[in-house]
């Protein structure tokens, strides 16, 4: 699914304007998933507009506090003639739900990339940064994550028609015991055992092989970078808020001068400022760290799509294994020779032979289990095929995705660092005129 | 600050100081502008006399001196525009002594390593044979001066000269940092003697200025002579009460002299943080460009990404560097200052509990005998009272001085962090150009569909082991 190519008026946003803020750049990563139409999207808007407290019992009985969130549906088509627009349909969830949503599309759809949620607790703080998971900023953050999290789903060519999901946005009750009704938890089982399990594959794809090894790469670079830029805004941090010393002992020593006085005293009273803008500064940092984190989550994704795909191909290799063991049991038994030591070739070596019918009957056995054998590994055979096609299209559409999404990111990160030096240039323009009356 | 000394008074040669009419009683109707009538900034219209007539300009210094003397002073000064153009002290509109420091020069003897300087002298005062002088100083000879000028010069401030004694193996004395640093105080000391009215006529300066070598010896003995005689005076007079504005210059002191201390605290607490801050900036870097390695269509932006923070660690740098070149030395000079300043008006409350104690003695001994007040009071008075005059003079141009290089300083401050976010912003300004370029780059362009795209991936699939079965 090509994107379109979108109407002159947003290119002429984008060209040389280094003045779209970084919310704006945001919006249009969220533009170009609605722009991506599916038919989901065609019919309606998703949003998670708000996010509450709740208290109360969970399954061992115990009081506990949970947020849920609020999600909004609104018709696409929107206003009815002359009339106000339609109420939007809503539905409260806690983010176990969205977890349980998640899990259910791993399953059932391997061979896709499923978005991640974001992160349960706060990873990467750097220290003036709440790691509660009750602290409004976090949760504020979060609720921008499931709302992204939605979004994704419902732009993915594939994901997008899922039931289940569908219910999840339109029925509040009821919808657990759903998810739960498709038995997609036995599936679960063989998902964990092919996640953990050391598979050792004869012919490897290769494709698969740079793709988890990339995977990889990315999830440790990524990792690095989250962590080194946590430091670094601690260490902004530090550099901004000593200032603000300044403008303290300006006040204290205007209180001595004369002619002085006053162009000290407003000098201080900027060196505040300046020392208080780096707080929205960080703060609005903090999106470009989210950005990152949905990729690096997004790794863990690519990586299981990697090892299911290992699992089909070990389970193909394994019968085909089988098969051809089988067929060289008969071939054996027709010819006489043995070339494959087992107990029967030995036991009729030392007791004697079999009986012709014996033989023969074991022969049959043999000629059914092959017939079964090539079946299945026939059926492995399209199964792994079919998988590579779904997953190799959905993983070229996630690296598209990936490319222009971080490049995105990587703007509106400039874009912030822009506005942060406009600020500072600002700050210390107003503090030297309060310098020049001095 | 000077007040416009008329040109008369150099010609007259040398004269007590008590004689020397004071420089702000000559001419107390014009109030100086100060800071905004100096040359500083170049071009300043009112002082531009290209065809030697006066101007109509907003300084009442200026306005009040009509004589030809003046006029022609302003000429001279003109000639020299340009070389004042820079120079902080140029305020005044008739100087005749110019001073440089400069070009300094590693000295190496079988005794010691030392450092000289040129000391560049243009003047055109006839106290000086030459119009010309350059010869080369160490520190050594600049203390010399200094000493000079405290002994025969009791009552005016002196400015203060660098630390004299450094820790070897904590500074490098001969580093290119610690040599800069040192000579622009150098250079700042010299002037500010040579632009003091009183001070430049000194006859010390005029030996430093232009001897070819310093005759030392004759100072040292002059130096335990003065010793003695100012201990003499200092000796068993206690003060009363100091008056309200020297009160008042005292407390300033104190208070200012504090504030100085916690801004050079806070300067310097920011120039750690900046270090550490820095050093995080550096890794910051190179795991941006460590990720491009492992990218196609990002490898730019990433490794653009990577140059743009490095652009500003090399920002970050040089602002810091500024900082600690040029802001925490005057900083620490004016500190020196201050205590200069102190040291002075302890000597007057010296002089002036001289006074009251002889005064005391002598009202008791009249009492007596009926003797009249002794000289010795009289000339004690007198001391105190020219004491008290010079130090409110030098106050005042002290605090003109202050004024003046704070404002420098902190404007220097602002444009250093202004300077160094105009170059960050820059940097990712253009990095912003070229990723949206790109981008709309790729929008245009045409790509081949996912269709087509499966299928000739598919073609190059690896075979998947042995595959039995219609395929």
């Amino acid at each position: 699914m090509i994107m379109a190519d979108s109407g002159s008026s947003e290119e002429a946003a984008v060209i040389g304007n280094t003045d779209i803020t970084s919310t704006e750049s945001e919006n249009n990563i969220i533009n170009t998933m609605v722009e991506r139409g599916t038919s989901l999207l065609k019919k309606m808007e998703i949003s998670v507009a708000e996010a509450e407290k709740r208290t109360g019992k969970n399954t061992v009985n115990m009081q506990e506090t949970y947020t849920v969130y609020l999600i909004e549906i609104r018709q696409a088509e929107s206003a009815t003639e002359g009339g106000t627009p339609a109420a939007p349909d809503t539905l409260w969830r806690r983010y176990s739900e969205f977890e349980l949503l998640r899990t259910y599309l791993l399953v059932t759809y391997p061979y896709i990339i499923i978005p991640p949620l974001p992160e349960k607790r706060a990873e990467f703080v750097w220290h003036k940064l709440s790691a509660d998971n009750l602290d409004p900023d976090f949760v504020e953050r979060r609720r921008v994550g499931l709302e992204n999290f939605l979004l994704r789903v419902a732009s993915h060519p594939v994901l997008s028609n899922d039931n289940i999901f569908f219910h999840f946005l339109t029925e509040e009750k009821g919808w657990r015991e759903a998810v739960l009704d498709t038995g997609f938890q036995d599936k679960v089982d063989s998902r964990l055992k092919s996640l953990s399990a050391m598979l050792r594959v004869k012919s490897p794809d290769r494709r698969f092989t740079a793709l988890k090894q990339y995977s990889d790469e990315l999830n440790a670079v990524v990792s690095q970078l989250l962590r080194v830029r946590a430091r670094v805004a601690d260490r902004l941090y530090g550099v901004y808020k000593v200032h603000g010393n300044y403008g303290r002992v300006f006040s204290e020593w205007s209180a001595i001068e004369k002619e002085m006085g006053d162009g000290l005293q407003s000098a201080g009273h900027h060196m505040d400022t300046y020392a208080a803008s780096i707080d929205d500064i960080l703060e609005e940092e903090e999106h470009y760290a989210d950005q990152l984190k949905e990729y690096l989550f997004y790794t863990d994704a690519v990586r299981s799509v990697c090892r299911k795909h290992e699992l089909m191909q070990y389970e193909l290799e394994m019968a085909s294994q089988d098969l051809a063991y089988k067929k060289q049991q008969k071939e054996e038994l027709v010819t006489g020779t043995v070339r494959i030591f087992s107990l029967k070739g030995m036991t009729s070596k030392l007791f004697g032979s079999e009986s012709q019918e014996q033989r023969e009957s074991r022969l049959s056995a043999l000629e059914q289990s092959i017939e079964e054998g090539i079946e299945a590994v026939m059926e492995k055979n399209t199964e792994c095929r079919d998988f590579v096609r779904a997953a190799w299209e959905d993983i070229e559409r996630f690296k598209e995705q990936k490319d222009k999404d971080l490049r995105e990111a990587l703007i509106s990160y400039a874009i912030m660092q822009i506005s942060m030096c406009k600020k500072g240039i600002q700050v210390w323009s107003n503090a030297k005129e309060c310098f020049n009356k001095m | 600050m000077s007040v416009g000394t008329p040109r008369g008074l150099a010609s007259s040669g040398q004269k007590p100081i008590t004689e020397i009419p004071h420089p702000l009683s000559a001419a107390e109707e014009s109030l100086s502008p100060g800071p905004d009538v100096s040359i500083s900034s170049g071009g300043d219209k009112d002082l531009e006399l290209t065809n030697g007539t006066l101007v109509e300009n907003s300084s009442p210094a200026s306005a009040s001196s009509t004589s030809t003397s003046a006029l022609l002073s302003r000429l001279q000064v003109e000639d020299n525009f340009e070389a004042d153009a820079a120079d902080l002290y140029a305020t005044t509109e008739t100087r005749d002594l110019f001073v440089t420091v400069d070009d300094p020069k590693k000295h190496v003897s079988t005794m010691e390593t030392y450092i000289t300087y040129r000391v560049s002298t243009k003047t055109t005062r006839i106290e000086f044979d030459l119009p010309e002088y350059s010869v080369r100083r160490r520190y050594q000879d600049f203390d010399w001066l200094r000493v000079k000028l405290e002994e025969t010069q009791p009552t005016n401030l002196i400015p203060p000269l660098p630390e004299k004694f450094v820790m070897k193996g904590v500074v490098d004395r001969f580093s290119e940092e610690f040599v800069e640093t040192r000579m622009k105080a150098l250079d700042k000391f010299l002037k500010r003697v040579a632009d003091h009215p009183v001070l430049s006529f000194n006859p010390h300066l005029n030996a430093f200025l232009t001897a070819k070598d310093l005759n030392k010896r004759q100072g040292l003995a002059l130096l335990t002579k003065m010793g003695e005689s100012v201990k003499h005076v200092a000796g068993g007079y206690k003060l009363r009460a100091r008056p309200p504005e020297f009160n008042a210059m005292g407390e300033y002191l104190d208070t200012f002299s504090q504030k100085l201390g916690t801004i050079d605290r806070i300067a310097q607490r920011i120039l750690r943080e900046q270090s550490e801050y820095l050093t995080e900036l550096r890794e910051y870097a190179s795991v941006y460009s460590s990720w491009a390695g492992s990218e196609e269509e990002l490898q730019r932006p990433l490794e653009g990404v990577a140059g743009c923070v490095t652009t500003c660690c090399g920002a970050l740098e040089d602002l810091s560097e500024n900082m600690s070149q040029d802001f925490l030395p005057v900083l620490r000079e004016y500190v020196l200052y201050t205590e200069t300043m102190k040291n002075v008006l302890r000597k007057r409350d010296q002089s002036q509990a001289e006074y009251e104690g002889r005064l005391e003695a002598a009202v008791l001994r009249k009492q007596e005998d009926r003797t009249p007040m002794p000289l010795e009071v009289e000339k004690c008075q007198d001391k105190m009272e020219c004491f008290n005059a010079d130090l409110k003079a030098d106050w005042e141009r002290w605090q003109c001085n202050k004024r003046q290089d704070f404002k420098q300083l902190l404007i220097g401050m602002a444009d250093k962090n202004i300077n160094y976010y105009e170059k960050c912003q820059t940097a990712w300004e253009s990095l912003v150009t070229v990723l949206q370029d790109k981008q709309t780059e790729d929008k245009t362009r045409k790509r081949p569909t996912r269709q087509q795209i499966s299928t000739a991936e598919l073609c190059s699939c690896s075979p998947v082991g042995q595959i039995e079965g219609g395929v």
